[in-house]
């Protein structure tokens, strides 16, 4: 057999333009059968763009798909999914309230005479599906009280209702921990062992450099070109996507610490987190490590006042405070930049300005009037300082990239002149050259004398910017790293639960 | 083609389309009728929509903090029963505090129950709409209200006076809508309320009193109701039971042809201003080709949902879309 294989997949060409953007440029992408071939680019170079053109979300203004060898046109997702092209998003678009079948078969639901559903049918292919997938739930139950790692599964498991020939992953691993990566990156490599054609849409490098055979890299809609992955490094892949080297290494000055600004002392709110003690001093940036559901998110949102801790004792320069209210958090100088940029950090359909300057504008008047001359000092400072890129403040959010809406969220709080800046994911969905910017910036900040709390579930983030990390497990801290001392082994056994013998 | 030129032109003549159909409107009736744009006729429109536009005010602030308010028609009611009943009986300078008084306490209960207590604003308004007209029944007895010495009266001149030719209503109408355009484009307040209204939670994590915020558009909203009840009682020296019946949806409309998202967050004072005004053209430019008065009906709400549509488009770039 060494005829040469034909694509799974083939784009030839591609373009697709919007009122006053080129979002394609001309791209052109295979997929063989059997090879799990990575897109990668920064927010904005065009890959979701790309990935609806093929699942005939958007039709193409020039250029063809041909699948097969045989060109075709795709005008929906379901059309799409009949010529074996099935997309796996990246954000959860499973109806909540109705049963995992029900959303494996939407669109498609086995039917009865008289157009009635054919309920155990159904129920058996799901099952059947999920239990492919290794899933502990059946398909019966109602997705709203799946975890998000098994509703992220019940999406993969909507891809496999059909003989797929191409299945896209867009950032498949955004929100699974690390032991449910592994079960996926096992379904990926099922899925390509029976000669599926794979696309792996990620940020993350080491993901793509375990799984991937080849990477393609876009940038500002245009193909930058494909990398045979056993023969480069991510260094070129980088330099390809952004234009430029990424500086990585690790702000190694040690930091001049100052006094202990927070201290939390048995906090407790039962049963998100238990007896939670640890202290972070000006100059220092303490990383919050552990797997979701650990309870970091929710210990931020007690220091923050938005909710009430059962008991335990919250010190502010050594004295004792009750925070009860965000504004109360506020007042003592706490801020929180928030895990769900979105959904909590900004008003989306508000400009830059007013998002950055809202925990303040009372406070920032003319009178009984909003001193406009006040706020655009402050954007203007924020936006020097962390590099924000908008064309003007009247900018809405909402068209901003993810690093520059992150940006505007940072730079909203750092404006209050807080003592302890806690930032939940940090770089959630932000791309690598934005990601490295954040991390910089967060060093910067500590060593400025800002308290600082990272909360991450990405190691090789927590590595890099803490100076101590607080390894967290099922509501408690199981141990505390120095950042000379952490290994990446001693933290994944931290915070999956395994006790190790105290060092005295 | 029209699409093309929604495209094209961007958010710019998305955001100038009511304006630009107002005037449309306008060019088309005056072709049709010679009575339409005639001073007189201009000043009666701008008098009859004085009531209806000063609670849309209110209205668009409480839609702009994200909720809706159906509950103003018969709080308009309430409020005018009251002012007239009270009227003979303890005389206008009390009538009018104790109304007022008690319309804010109709929107407190809207505003403690949306506000504090988070629950659906179509609900609790919908739900006031009804318990309030069965309050003024309760009050009234089932009686129509009227005030014995209508001459004699200072109360006439929120209705019926003028100042340099200017009836009393428009006046109010105007000052109202100026103060409330200030005051949601250049307070902290109004900012607050377009960060609620666009983001709830977001607010909150920005350490926004999300509650309070949402609690004051409810009072806001009852007061505007009071001052409509003042013009409107004034005008008419009485007041039927159910006088107010059919405004909340009249309000509404406006708002919406003004522009105002119902999801919250976006809207202009100054547009709902102008949607009332579109609203009173129509209906007095129908009245005028001898139209009945259910045409209305018909004209207004097609105008509307045409609107909306045109709207839309124009947000996501085509006519007809199956995603959002």
């Amino acid at each position: 057999m060494n005829e040469k294989l034909e694509p799974a997949l083939r784009l030839q060409g591609i373009v697709k333009t919007f009122p006053g953007v080129r979002a394609l440029d001309g791209v052109d992408f295979e997929v063989m059968p059997g090879e799990v071939h990575a897109l990668l680019g920064e927010n904005g170079a065009g890959k979701s763009t790309l990935m609806k053109v093929l699942a005939g979300m958007y039709q193409p203004d020039e250029g063809q798909i041909i699948i097969g060898g045989q060109p075709v046109r795709m005008t929906t997702p379901i059309e799409a999914k009949a010529q074996g092209v099935v997309l796996i998003h990246q954000e959860l678009s499973l109806v909540p309230e109705m049963s995992a079948a029900e959303n494996i078969y939407l669109g498609e639901l086995p039917l009865k005479s008289f157009g009635r559903v054919d309920w155990k049918t159904l129920f058996d292919r799901s099952n059947a599906i999920l239990e492919r997938l290794n899933c502990n739930f059946r398909g019966e139950v109602t997705v709203v009280n799946l975890s998000i790692a098994n509703q992220q599964m019940v999406e993969i498991a909507r891809a496999l209702t059909v003989d797929a020939r191409v299945a896209v992953f867009d950032e498949p691993t955004a929100s699974l921990t690390d032991a449910e990566k592994v079960v996926l990156f096992e379904i990926i490599n099922d899925l390509k062992a029976r000669g599926v054609g794979i696309v792996y849409i990620s940020h993350r490098m080491d993901e793509i450099f375990t799984l991937s055979d080849r990477i393609t890299v876009l940038r500002d809609g245009s193909y930058r070109g494909t990398l045979t992955t056993a023969e480069t490094n991510e260094d070129e892949v980088t330099r390809l996507m952004i234009g430029r080297s990424l500086d990585l290494s690790r702000d190694a000055a040690t930091p001049t610490l100052g006094e202990t600004v927070l201290e939390v002392r048995n906090l407790t709110c039962a049963p998100l987190f238990k007896d939670i003690s640890f202290s972070v001093r000006a100059g220092e940036v303490v990383g919050f490590y552990g797997l979701v559901g650990a309870g970091r998110t929710e210990i931020a949102e007690t220091l923050f006042g938005l909710r009430s801790a059962d008991s335990g004792e919250i010190l502010i320069d050594g004295a004792q405070v009750r925070i009860g209210s965000p504004p109360d958090a506020i007042a003592l100088g706490i801020s929180l930049v928030p895990e769900n940029r979105k959904e909590q950090g900004l008003v989306l359909s508000m400009n830059c300005r007013d998002n950055m300057t809202l925990p303040q504008v009372q406070n920032l008047t003319n009178g009984p009037f909003v001193s406009s001359g006040a706020e655009n000092a402050i954007f203007d400072k924020y936006r020097d300082k962390l590099e924000i890129k908008t064309p003007s403040w009247r900018q809405t959010v909402r068209v901003l990239s993810g690093g520059n809406q992150q940006k505007i969220v940072i730079g909203k709080w750092l404006s209050m002149q807080p003592r302890v800046l806690i930032v939940d994911e940090p770089t959630r969905g932000i791309d690598v050259g934005s990601k490295s910017e954040i991390h910089m910036l967060l060093r910067a900040l500590a060593a400025q004398g800002y308290a600082v709390i990272v909360i991450s579930s990405e190691m090789p983030e927590v590595l890099r910017v803490s100076d101590r990390i607080v390894a967290m497990y099922s509501g408690r801290i199981m141990r505390e790293f120095t950042a000379e001392l952490v290994t990446e082994d001693s933290l994944v056994q931290a915070i999956s639960g395994i006790q190790v013998n105290e060092v005295a | 083609m029209l699409l093309n030129r929604l495209k094209a032109g961007g958010p710019a003549i998305a955001k100038q389309g009511i304006l630009v159909a107002f005037i449309l409107f306008m060019i088309v009736f005056s072709l049709m009728s010679d009575r339409f744009l005639t001073p007189d006729n201009v000043m009666s429109v701008f008098r009859q929509s004085a009531i209806i536009g000063v609670m849309a005010l209110g209205v668009t602030i409480v839609v702009i903090g994200g909720n809706l308010d159906l509950s103003v028609g018969s709080m308009l009611s309430f409020a005018t029963v009251l002012v007239v009943d009270l009227h003979d009986k303890v005389g206008p300078e009390l009538a009018i505090p104790i109304m007022v008084l008690a319309t804010l306490c109709l929107g407190a209960i809207n505003g403690f129950l949306i506000g504090i207590l988070r629950l659906n604003s179509l609900i609790v308004t919908l739900g006031m709409l009804s318990a309030i007209q069965g309050l003024v029944l309760i009050y009234s007895g089932g009686q129509n209200v009227d005030i014995v010495d209508q001459r004699g009266t200072w109360f006439a001149i929120f209705g019926r006076g003028s100042i340099l030719g200017i009836a009393a209503p428009i006046i109010i109408f105007g000052l109202l809508a100026i103060i409330f355009h200030v005051i949601m484009t250049t307070t902290p307040f109004g900012r607050k309320v377009y960060a609620v209204g666009g983001n709830p939670t977001a607010s909150v994590f920005s350490g926004i009193p999300r509650s309070r915020i949402v609690f004051t558009t409810y009072l806001i909203s009852a007061l505007c109701v009071a001052v409509a009840a003042i013009i409107l009682g004034s005008r008419v020296m009485g007041s039927q039971n159910n006088v107010g019946q059919g405004y909340e949806l009249q309000v509404l409309a406006a708002v919406i042809l003004g522009g105002t998202s119902l999801l919250g967050g976006a809207g202009s004072i100054l547009k709902t201003v102008l949607g009332v005004l579109m609203l009173a053209f129509i209906q007095n430019g129908l009245i005028l080709m001898g139209q009945p008065y259910y045409t209305q009906w018909l004209v207004t709400w097609a105008v509307i949902i045409v609107a909306v549509w045109l709207d839309v488009a124009a947000k996501r770039g085509r006519l007809f879309s199956p995603i959002a």
